[in-house]
């Protein structure tokens, strides 16, 4: 009964064990992706990012049709384009990093608005925009896994500079220059992990496997091993329970792992141990020091 | 003993607008040296350019046998994110950067190094101590330990005790002049005139321009300190520019040293309570000023 409940739909079905094994490459490269975003205050960057993404995967859709490979560089070109001038701009002019990043994917969803009605074909974008992950063939099914493979390798590498960077840019500043290609490897990579995540979940949700493990993390750790570590088992359980609660009462994938991921959210701002509201209501007595 | 740093003619400021202008000296490698001057009187603005964090509009600083990474340098309001969630061992444990770069390990040595750190400051037992529990004075000591790892030949202190109490500020102090007993070179931005006095042997007054540079006692005399107090903090935006030394009209002069306060501003400015420049008291800020020439400006961004 349980087994039927849990597993069966993975063990009798191979659509499902693709959705699953894509949900949870995308849940690792996206977890420490999102804690950095929450913890550097550029928690809507992922959402601005995704609109940048999403004209050039409609360029590439209308050049092309649905070609795995066209869209993915059309979107990672738009991708780390805006987050290229975006960068430069808040490094070298007055504009701050939002200020910045809001012009340039506002002129990114213009161009790739305009391509699309010059065209003039009513094409239906909505796996774009929605994705599909239950339908993961295996070229975008090893592509989420390279970049998933990729995100960590490079955060593995950048993580030093980057905590850095996030803690005390003067000090970054001071002792050497690795500060500015660490944010400028960091954008890439998100910029990857929206491509991956538009596939699965669509430009939309993407952001919702990033963001949501992460505002998770905030509430159960005080450290930011132990933040990615949670955000990463939360954006799993969520792929997960979501693709289980898809199968079972037929809504669409994609917001029920987002939807589910939200429940934990909630959970976690309710009961979370480090500044969770009912902690806040009910803190205990003082200590004596 | 040769020189840390040397000032050729050097003038930093922003948007062309001087904040130190044409500062003359040498820093001797070893020396112990407490710059002073008023609120705007452009220290922080020295130190941004001796760091390299700021190009000269002119002149050139040069510290032939000291590269970037030989200069340890902690601003006056570090930017640090206290929010981040980050304990105060791997807080310190940065300074070792040097040693460690982007990817190298912090093995045994390292650790006791950082330990030692820690002990010198006085935050034993604060290595898991998340960085937003700690009190300013703390947090203070917290970055002198971090000072401590980075081994710097040049050490550029802004403002160090700034609302940091006595007791903190002795405990800083003695790590200064352990320092200055290892022969680095210190720079330190100070406004307590008796404890500079009482500590530092050579002084630089600054007052955008500098007053007087040399050994404390000849230096914080009143006459000197009368004179930083005149200092104009205003930038005047229809300043001509500045003639190269030697080339000198009558009317670049006058644009080039600003006049004194109160004077070519439209606006009187009274020098307030000047007579107090006499007793050993820490400067004052300079009064405010009228005038469109407001002092917005002179912040840096």
């Amino acid at each position: 009964m349980i087994y039927d409940f849990l597993l069966a739909p993975f063990t009798e079905f191979e659509f499902m064990r693709r959705a699953l094994a894509g949900v949870f490459a995308l849940a690792l490269g996206a977890g420490p992706i999102g804690v950095f975003l929450m913890l550097r205050r550029m928690s809507l960057v992922g959402d601005a990012m995704a609109h940048a993404i999403l004209p050039g995967a409609a360029v590439g859709f209308l050049l092309s049709g649905l070609n795995l490979f066209a869209m993915t560089a059309g979107g990672l070109i738009a991708g780390v384009v805006v987050a290229l001038l975006t960068g430069l701009v808040a490094r070298n002019t007055e504009l701050k990093e939002d200020a910045a990043l809001a012009t340039f994917y506002l002129l990114s969803l213009a161009v790739g608005v305009t391509i699309v009605s010059l065209k003039g074909t009513n094409i239906d974008l909505l796996h774009v925009l929605f994705g599909n992950v239950l339908a993961l063939d295996d070229q975008t099914l090893l592509l989420i896994a390279g970049n998933a493979t990729l995100t960590l390798l490079v955060l593995a590498l950048i993580y030093r500079p980057l905590v850095i960077e996030c803690v005390d840019p003067g000090f970054m500043r001071s002792v050497s220059r690795a500060g500015g290609p660490a944010h400028f490897a960091f954008l890439a990579l998100v910029v990857i992990n929206l491509v991956s995540g538009f596939h699965a979940l669509g430009t939309l949700l993407a952001v919702g496997i990033m963001m949501l493990p992460a505002a998770i993390g905030r509430f159960w750790a005080r450290d930011i091993t132990q933040m990615i570590v949670i955000a990463t088992a939360s954006g799993v359980v969520a792929g997960y329970a979501g693709l289980l609660l898809s199968f079972h009462s037929g809504v669409a994938s994609g917001p029920a792992i987002i939807l589910v991921a939200g429940a934990l959210y909630i959970a976690s701002l309710l009961f979370g141990r480090v500044g969770g509201l009912l902690r806040q209501l009910f803190p205990g007595r003082h200590l004596e020091a | 003993m040769g020189c840390a740093l040397q000032f050729r003619n050097v003038t930093l400021g922003y948007d062309r607008h001087p904040a130190v202008h044409h500062l003359d000296g040498e820093v001797a490698s070893g020396a112990l040296v407490a710059v002073v001057g008023p609120n705007g009187a452009g220290k922080s603005t020295l130190f941004k350019g001796v760091v390299g964090l700021l190009k000269p509009l002119a002149g050139r600083i040069e510290r032939d046998a000291v590269t970037a990474q030989d200069i340890a340098y902690l601003p006056q309001a570090a930017e640090i994110d206290r929010s981040f969630p980050i304990n105060v061992y791997d807080l310190v444990a940065m300074g070792l950067w040097r040693h460690t770069g982007v990817f190298g390990g912090v093995g045994r040595q390292a650790r006791g190094l950082i330990e030692n750190a820690l002990a010198a400051v006085g935050l034993t037992g604060f290595e898991d101590r998340a960085i937003a529990t700690l009190s300013g004075g703390q947090t203070q000591r917290m970055l002198f330990a971090r000072l401590l790892l980075q081994d710097a030949r040049v050490i550029v202190l802004d403002e160090p005790f700034n609302a940091v109490d006595a007791k903190t500020s002795a405990d800083l102090f003695g790590l200064i002049q352990r320092w200055h007993g290892e022969e680095r070179t210190v720079l330190t931005a100070m406004h307590d005139i008796d404890f500079v006095r009482a500590n530092f042997p050579e002084t630089l007054l600054l007052a955008r321009e500098p007053v007087a540079w040399g050994s404390t006692s000849t230096v914080l005399t009143p006459e000197n300190l009368l004179a930083a107090r005149r200092m104009c903090e205003a930038f005047d935006d229809h300043a001509a520019a500045c003639a190269e030394a030697g080339v000198m009209t009558p009317a670049t002069r006058r644009a080039c040293s600003p006049p004194p306060c109160g004077e070519g501003l439209g606006v009187g400015v009274a020098v307030v309570g000047a007579g107090g420049a006499a007793s050993p008291t820490p400067l004052p800020n300079p009064p405010p000023q009228g005038g469109r020439e407001q002092t917005e400006s002179v912040a840096p961004p």
